[in-house]
């Protein structure tokens, strides 16, 4: 009952179709959850719901205890939910710096202030979180003209700049070069750990998922067919044959595979 | 009973007229995503070129070939126009072919004034269709039964047309996504045209038809364009059936309205269509739009407050202006006063604008309240001038509260729309509500107090608030506030997962916006010593809309550059020439095509380029880098 992040039976269907039915799960504070499955398996249908842009048919979800079903996304946010998207969404006619520096007004509740200028304030906090995503070079250039696995890792600063005791990221390392890939994933992890964040992400990329993962799900069709840890997840026969494929894992090279 | 019967098909048979230029509008914006302000122009060219054919060859085959062959004309004209103009626009921000067509209607009016003079006139009756029938002890006109048949056969028509032809299936194609149908090797160029052509030969069918009906007259076009707006929206962008549906409502509205509630006949449809909006805001039979284009003052390079020297600068301007009246007489002065005046109008819709991301088609309608709410305040309070300018802008600000507030829960053209119509229920007040507002004859006698009655003191007193407020506005834009509101213009999916409440945000930016205009207004009452209802008239709506694309939409204060030219420009033509509509139309055209970022878009533009590339780009590296490749 202690859980971050505490999902019962969560639904969605749109018109005949179960995008999602009867998913369950729970998230420790600190820990690195992983949701994989097939292109529409309902991956990004359940982090709409976690962070209020759909509304389930049914279910429910707790974060540390408390209903947030019913919760426009602002309202979820405010309660410590932090989130990326699969396609990223910044603010691009404003600087890098700028996009942490709205996010961190939000966060303390001054965007209503019509007096002041915007682009001093929280300053070093901005250029803080841009720092630790290595960001801080490319502060002053316009967001608009940033490479995508630039806006990636904006998009985690911007994550981060609430403080987030949940922080859901909907393939975080899609459409970047393979280093800087484990590079993200590896920052994002130690953050979490050091924090005490609970992560939970989709991924197809599976050398991303297994080498950062504490624990695993597949989603099959909306429907959560396997969980584990990355090693059980991976030898699961079903997860291979609906999922993963033979043999062309990277970590499963050297073995070899029976087809 | 029967007179219900006979106003019902009086109503249809206007029905037809509004259809065929609503479906012609409504295939254009489907396809070309142009909302076509010239449409008007060209059912009233259809009119006036489907008179003089008619006059010349008369019988049976002299007037229905006479207004086929002047649809024709017409349409060869619309398809000129698309080749020549459009083309070269299609990348520009989709308000940009807005005022393009614009400018080609004001173009249009001059040179219907100069071909066909400046009487009403009346067309030959239609041979075949000349008696009336008796309907339930009534008599109703054959033409109109015709018309009323001919509606739904064009409607039998376009759908033979889009479901049974291959041109209609590539059509239909190039509504849903007009790059794949590009990519599948589609000539999209001669596509568009053909569009193009089709709607505009719809227009002009639809006013060559009302010539038997109607005198031909040169404000049929903006009569029927808002007309036209209203049904498209009703009945959804894009959606012929729906454009059938939304005519026959509108029509019927229109027969009933004025039998029913006299005093607001006009407000009623505008209801209507402010109804729909907000229950279904992609019309009756429109689909929600997918992803919408790039909001208006999207703007690569990062907006920056200004430097020291740039403060100077402004604040020399200021003084310049203030030294005026030392050596300038009075008409200038009081020119210089009115272009003041729209300067912080067209400033307040910039800040709306660029920074919310909101194109106000009905901005217009907080000017005019803030005029009103200042001549309320003297006529019916005996408030002296100071206290009507704090007073009066309430009204505005009142407004913008309650129209602001259904207008936020839409965006893009559908939001465009919907401050039209709320402007257009503002002005029908103004102007039916003849007791409180004077109607038609405005409200006359709002002079200044005495101290600033003379256009000096005047222009002073105009200088003085129009550059707080401008200030005001632009501080804004670099506030929290400013902030937040561009992050909601920007992506709402970001903002809203970053704790933003769009709506909110850009209601109050509304608000804001609404009460500065507001301000203008006041202003103008006492400059002009009226106020009438052309003050929130569609034609000044559009002027700030001008103003605004001409400064620059991606700028910070480019409006008050934009309102300065062009409002110096028209006043100047009204003053010199017979066809300043003409030349206006014509100057605007050319401004969109040579400078599509606006006066001062293209001044940064140009400031930018001679100025050195920065050095801690990423481009330098990446020249590095290629050359090392080549060279090895």
């Amino acid at each position: 009952m202690n859980a971050l992040l505490q999902v019962e039976k969560l639904a969605k269907s749109y018109g005949g179709v179960h995008a999602v039915r009867g998913v369950s799960f729970a998230l420790e504070a600190g820990k690195i959850l992983a949701l994989i499955g097939p292109n529409g398996a309902g991956k990004s249908t359940c982090f709409n719901m976690l962070n209020g842009q759909i509304r389930p048919n049914a279910g429910s979800i707790r974060l540390e205890g408390q209903e947030i079903i019913g919760l426009p996304p602002r309202a979820v946010w405010r309660r410590g939910v932090g989130r990326t998207f699969q396609i990223t969404a910044t603010f691009p006619s404003m600087t890098v710096r700028e996009n942490v520096q709205v996010t961190l007004l939000s966060f303390h509740h001054r965007l209503w202030a019509m007096v002041g200028y915007a682009g001093a304030a929280y300053r070093d906090e901005a250029n803080r979180l841009l720092a630790l995503v290595g960001m801080e070079q490319q502060a002053e250039r316009p967001c608009g003209e940033l490479a995508y696995g630039d806006l990636k890792r904006l998009e985690l600063a911007i994550a981060l700049a609430n403080n987030p005791r949940l922080l859901l990221m909907d393939e975080p390392t899609a459409g970047m070069a393979p280093k800087e890939r484990v590079d993200l994933m590896r920052l994002t992890a130690d953050i979490a750990r050091e924090k005490g964040i609970g992560v939970l992400f989709t991924e197809h990329d599976m050398d991303v998922v297994f080498e950062h993962a504490d624990a695993v799900m597949v989603l099959n069709r909306g429907e959560l067919i396997a969980r584990g840890t990355p090693e059980e997840v991976r030898r699961d026969p079903q997860v291979r044959a609906i999922y993963l494929g033979e043999g062309l894992l990277y970590h499963d090279k050297d073995q070899g595979s029976a087809a | 009973m029967e007179f219900l019967l006979v106003q019902a098909l009086s109503g249809l048979s206007s029905a037809a007229s509004l259809f065929l230029v609503a479906s012609g509008l409504s295939i254009i914006f489907g396809v070309m995503r142009i909302v076509n302000f010239a449409h008007g122009a060209f059912y009233m060219l259809g009119a006036y070129v489907a008179f003089t054919l008619t006059d010349r060859f008369s019988g049976p085959l002299g007037f229905w070939g006479g207004i086929l062959v002047a649809c024709l004309i017409v349409s060869v004209v619309g398809a000129l126009m698309e080749m020549l103009l459009l083309r070269r626009i299609y990348h520009a921000p989709e308000l940009f072919q807005l005022l393009a067509t614009f400018g080609v209607t004001l173009m249009v009016q001059d040179i219907v004034l100069l071909i066909w003079g400046p009487e009403d006139l009346m067309g030959p009756r239609a041979p075949g269709f000349t008696g009336a029938i008796e309907l339930l002890g009534r008599r109703v006109p054959t033409y109109d039964l015709l018309l009323i048949g001919l509606g739904p056969l064009v409607l039998g028509l376009l759908w033979l047309l889009f479901h049974g032809t291959r041109w209609g299936v590539l059509v239909r194609a190039a509504t849903q996504d007009r790059d794949m149908v590009a990519a599948l090797g589609v000539n999209q160029k001669w596509l568009f045209t053909s569009v193009f052509a089709l709607g505009v030969f719809l227009a002009a069918l639809g006013g060559a038809l009302q010539i038997p009906r109607t005198t031909v007259s040169h404000a049929m076009d903006l009569s029927i364009i808002v007309e036209v707006f209203v049904v498209v929206v009703i009945g959804g962008l894009g959606s012929v059936p729906g454009a059938f549906v939304a005519a026959v409502l509108v029509s019927e509205l229109n027969a009933f309205g004025i039998l029913v509630l006299p005093k607001i006949s006009m407000v009623v449809v505008f209801l209507v269509m402010a109804v729909v909006l907000v229950v279904r805001p992609w019309g009756l039979f429109g689909k929600p739009e997918g992803t919408p284009r790039a909001a208006a003052g999207l703007s690569i390079r990062p907006w920056k407050p200004m430097s020291g020297v740039e403060r100077m600068l402004v604040a020399l301007a200021v003084v310049a202006a203030a030294a005026l009246p030392l050596f300038a007489g009075n008409y200038v002065l009081s020119v210089s006063t009115e272009i003041l005046v729209f300067v912080l109008f067209a400033a307040s819709l910039h800040f709306l604008m660029t920074v919310g991301g909101l194109a106000s088609f009905g901005h217009a309608a907080y000017f005019g309240l803030g005029a009103y709410g200042a001549a309320f305040m003297v006529k019916y309070l005996g408030a002296p001038m100071e206290l009507a300018l704090l007073a009066g802008p309430l009204l505005g600000l009142a407004g913008a509260v309650l129209f602001g507030w259904f207008c936020v829960r839409l965006s893009g053209v559908y939001f465009a729309m919907l401050t039209l119509a709320f402007a257009q229920i503002a002005w029908s007040v103004a102007f039916q509500w003849v007791e409180v507002t004077g109607g038609d004859n405005g409200m006359l006698s709002i002079w200044p107090s005495s101290w600033a009655s003379s256009p000096q003191a005047f222009f002073w007193l105009t200088l003085g608030i129009v550059a707080v407020g401008v200030g005001v506005l632009r501080m804004l834009v670099f506030s929290p506030f400013g902030f937040g509101l561009r992050a909601a213009r920007d992506s709402s999916l970001r903002s809203e997962a970053i704790g933003i409440n769009r709506k909110s945000t850009q209601w109050v930016a509304f608000i804001v916006a609404g009460t500065f205009a507001g301000v203008a207004g006041s202003l103008l009452a006492f400059l002009k010593g009226s106020v009438f209802p052309e003050n929130l008239a569609i034609p000044t709506s559009v002027d700030g809309l001008v103003m605004v694309l001409l400064g620059g939409i991606e700028t910070v204060s480019g409006a008050v550059i934009g309102a300065i030219v062009y409002k110096a420009l028209a006043i100047w033509l009204m003053s010199k020439t017979e066809l300043s509509k003409l030349i206006l139309g014509a100057t605007i055209v050319l401004l969109v095509v040579a400078f599509p970022k606006g006066i001062v878009g293209f001044l940064e533009d140009l400031r930018h380029r001679l100025k050195p590339p920065r050095q801690n780009g990423a481009k330098p590296e990446a020249a590095l880098v290629a050359k090392a490749e080549a060279a090895e």
